[in-house]
């Protein structure tokens, strides 16, 4: 880390091509001029065709955009995707039971290994989950874990997003177009394949539906509606797996159960994989004034009449402070060393930390606690003088608000742009279901930053995808 | 599965909404066709406020406080967003409804509604005159006529099929029986009918706004007759736009509704009463009766099918 030539996982620095991507190498070289712009411009009609778009919130070129999509595919070898599947499924099942133990006997907080002002205190806390049973003991069921390559053996997790992860819709629709676009470049080697995650997303859902719900529970999505940014996943995940999409408005709670309106009058509803964050699920409970929500849901959902996916009040198990305890975590509930590695994070609340961090800040990552979508985030490296006094000064001000990390030299990948094909940084995340077992989608989604030297993946901020492939043996 | 009540609701008016957009292309053609021939020089046509009149979009043009010339009729009845039942806000509503129904409709619907959309949104309105104008009714009539084959060719047959269907004829009827209702007068039969220019001018308008002035020469084998003009569009039943087709139709529909979810409803005796208006009567007894009273009573029953569907299956 700190090293400033950033990995790149195609080439290595003799300029030969690294093993998994010779297939890809060779069939790029065969390419006549413009086959790549035709391909990109082909795939770009075809997602705005599709109807693939998100919002762009204070955006003012309308509301739907299409999130651009890169023809060049990431590749992922077998053997490296088996050491990064075996840590994630580490961490998830680590997650989990730390969130079975906050919200019942606290036991890691009794025994000191985490401060339990960290905890208790945090606002992604909820009382109100306390001594709650979920199904099969599983909070978070759907997770999806960010992780950067800094080199060819050097993986970090950035985030773990236990509450509401988007973009799996993305990995799925790159693959289609990939798969439209260049078929013959799949002829060449063996991919693994990601298009039975819908399937298995509906069997996650259906493994913790509540005791009485019978063998074919009724699973609904629930979405706060078509203005989302998110909403095309919704309506393309609900469409997969053919399970209801729904709006708050849609459903209702009477005698602890909840109904939707059909045309037939109210029908019994057992799983729902809200896409609503937890202050709005229920006006009754949390946030009063939510129009998104179903009143009266949360007690449904205490009385085990109905399995809420992913359980409120996971966040406070991928809160930023609480990150810096995975290892810790791990360590605690499974007596395993952490297979993959966190990110360094400096603490602001302590003093010398602090002092540190603010004179090196523009080497360094600022991130809000609670920020997302890479909003109230500076990347000290690409950030002006002027950004630096300006978080320097929001640190002095408020130092629990904010972690600090290394700039970390993102691995790149070959990426086709304006000036052919140049190098980008990229992260992956890979989605993660969690039900009766533990389901790992080979992959995931590649962010890349187009801009050149940009470090920031997030589509919000001119970020990109690319089709994501592990190689099978 | 059951579906939600709104899921019915979307799928019902976005059907509404195409066949919607199609009418009013079909009624802009008109108007245009016949501003060109008319004699009339600047200042308000006639026929441009008569095809607003069938649109039922006279008061909210009135409000424009503009002169009813093609350009601005043209651009109010195609691109105005103050105007709710402007082929864009037809075509903006339809894929709105889409989009939140994009489970229950398939992908091939989905993308002609988002594909005209997203092409409807590029155009500039200002370019859009003469032969251009032309083209791009032509455009909107192939969306819808593409639009419904997608549907027929690819979506289940299940309630949703019912519900879609229901919303098209149920629109259709409805703009069949206001085209009728617009022209009703040059329609009465008249002691000396002798079909002058004008007279056939303006039965060409009505049988061209229906989509019907080469298929009226098959069925009739005659000239342009006032008396079979309003038998075609009202009591032909091999006519797919004729009143007693929609009503039919719509029955069928609701029919199949009651049968899908095993019982009758208002909306069923609500759609037997809109086809016993039309079956097993001849033009001579709607004359006698008055065609406007038959037409205005017509379009009430028709919402009153609407509103009963709507009753029905929870709609909300």
């Amino acid at each position: 880390m700190g090293d400033t030539t950033p990995f790149d996982e195609m080439y290595n620095p003799d300029g030969s091509v690294r093993e998994p991507y010779r297939a890809l190498a060779a069939w790029l070289e065969e390419q006549p001029d413009k086959a790549l712009t035709l391909m990109q411009s082909d795939a770009e009609a075809i997602f705005r065709k599709l109807g693939i778009t998100f919002a762009v919130y204070g955006s003012d070129e309308g509301t739907e955009k299409v999130i651009p999509f890169d023809v060049i595919p990431r590749i992922i070898a077998a053997q490296e995707w088996r050491k990064l599947s075996k840590g994630i499924e580490q961490r998830v099942k680590a997650l989990n039971a730390f969130l079975y133990d906050i919200y019942h006997r606290q036991d890691i907080l009794k025994a000191g290994r985490i401060p339990e002002k960290l905890i208790l205190q945090n606002s992604a806390f909820a009382p109100e989950m306390m001594g709650l049973e979920p199904a099969k003991g599983v909070y978070a069921h759907i997770i999806g874990v960010d992780i950067v390559r800094v080199g060819a053996d050097e993986f970090y997790v950035l985030e773990d997003n236990l509450r509401t992860p988007s973009g799996v819709s993305y990995m799925l629709e790159d693959r289609e177009a990939m798969m439209m676009l260049a078929p013959d470049l799949f002829q060449r080697q063996k991919v693994a394949p990601v298009e039975n995650y819908p399937e298995n997303l509906r069997r996650t859902l259906e493994s913790v539906a509540p005791a009485g719900a019978g063998s074919s529970p009724n699973i609904v999505v629930l979405t706060p509606g078509i203005y989302n940014s998110a909403y095309f996943e919704h309506s393309f995940l609900a469409d997969q797996m053919g399970a209801t999409l729904c709006e708050g408005p849609d459903l209702f709670v009477d005698g602890g159960k909840v109904y939707m309106r059909t045309t037939t009058g109210p029908e019994r509803v057992d799983v729902i994989y809200r896409r609503i964050d937890d202050e709005y699920i229920d006006p009754l409970t949390f946030r009063p004034d939510s129009m998104l929500g179903v009143p009266g849901l949360f007690n449904a959902y205490r009385a085990g009449n109905v399995t809420l996916v992913n359980a409120p009040g996971t966040g406070i198990a991928d809160d930023k402070a609480v990150y810096t305890y995975v290892p810790e975590i791990i360590e605690f509930y499974l007596g395993e060393k952490a297979l993959l590695q966190n990110v360094p994070t400096y603490n602001c609340t302590d003093e010398e930390q602090r002092n540190w961090v603010l004179a090196n800040i523009a080497d360094l990552v600022v991130k809000e606690v609670h920020g997302s979508g890479g909003y109230g985030m500076m990347v000290g490296p690409t950030s002006t003088k002027a950004m630096h006094a300006e978080f320097r000064k929001k640190i002095e001000a408020r130092p629990d608000n904010y972690i600090v990390q290394p700039t970390l030299a993102l691995s790149t990948c070959p990426t086709y742009v304006n000036a052919g094909i140049a190098p980008r940084h990229v992260d992956l995340r890979p989605y993660v279901l969690m039900g009766d077992e533990v389901r790992i989608t080979p992959g995931g989604l590649t962010r890349v930053a187009l801009k050149k030297g940009s470090l920031v993946v997030n589509s919000s901020q001119g970020g990109g995808t690319k089709d994501t492939w592990v190689l099978e043996d | 599965m059951t579906m939600l009540g709104r899921t019915a609701q979307n799928l019902y008016w976005l059907s509404r909404y195409v066949e919607r957009a199609e009418n009013m292309a079909r009624l802009l053609e008109v108007g245009y066709r016949m501003s060109l021939t008319s004699r009339r020089e600047g200042g308000s046509s006639e026929h441009l406020m008569s095809m607003l009149q069938a649109a039922e979009m006279d008061e909210d043009f009135a409000k424009k406080d503009r002169p009813a010339d093609v350009d601005t009729v043209a651009h109010f009845m195609m691109f105005d967003p103050t105007n709710p039942s402007s082929v864009f806000n037809c075509i903006q509503a339809a894929r709105t409804n889409a989009r939140t129904v994009r489970t229950a409709i398939t992908g091939d619907m989905w993308e002609t509604l988002n594909g005209a959309w997203l092409s409807f949104s590029q155009i500039k309105p200002r370019d859009v005159r003469g032969a251009k104008l032309l083209e791009l009714l032509e455009w909107v009539k192939h969306l819808s006529h593409e639009f419904r084959g997608a549907l027929l060719g690819t979506i289940l047959r299940d309630d949703g099929f019912s519900f879609l269907q229901a919303g098209n004829f149920v629109e259709r009827a409805d703009n069949t029986a206001r085209i009728l209702d617009m022209k009703y007068y040059v329609l009465l039969p008249r002691a000396k009918m002798v079909g002058g220019d004008l007279d056939i001018q303006q039965w060409s308008l009505i049988l061209r706004a229906a989509s019907a002035h080469r298929s009226y020469r098959h069925v009739y084998h005659d000239r342009y007759k006032a008396h079979n003009i309003a038998d075609f569009l009202m009591l032909r039943a091999e006519m797919p736009r004729s009143l007693i087709y929609c009503a039919r139709f719509i029955e069928a529909q609701v029919d199949t509704l009651a049968g899908f979810y095993g019982g009758k409803g208002e909306c069923n005796e609500a759609a037997a009463s809109l086809r016993s208006m039309v079956e097993g009567t001849t033009m001579e007894t709607i004359f006698a009766q008055g065609l406007h009273e038959f037409l205005t009573e017509f379009i009430a029953r028709n919402n009153r099918v609407s509103n009963s569907l709507s009753e029905s299956y929870n709609f909300y």
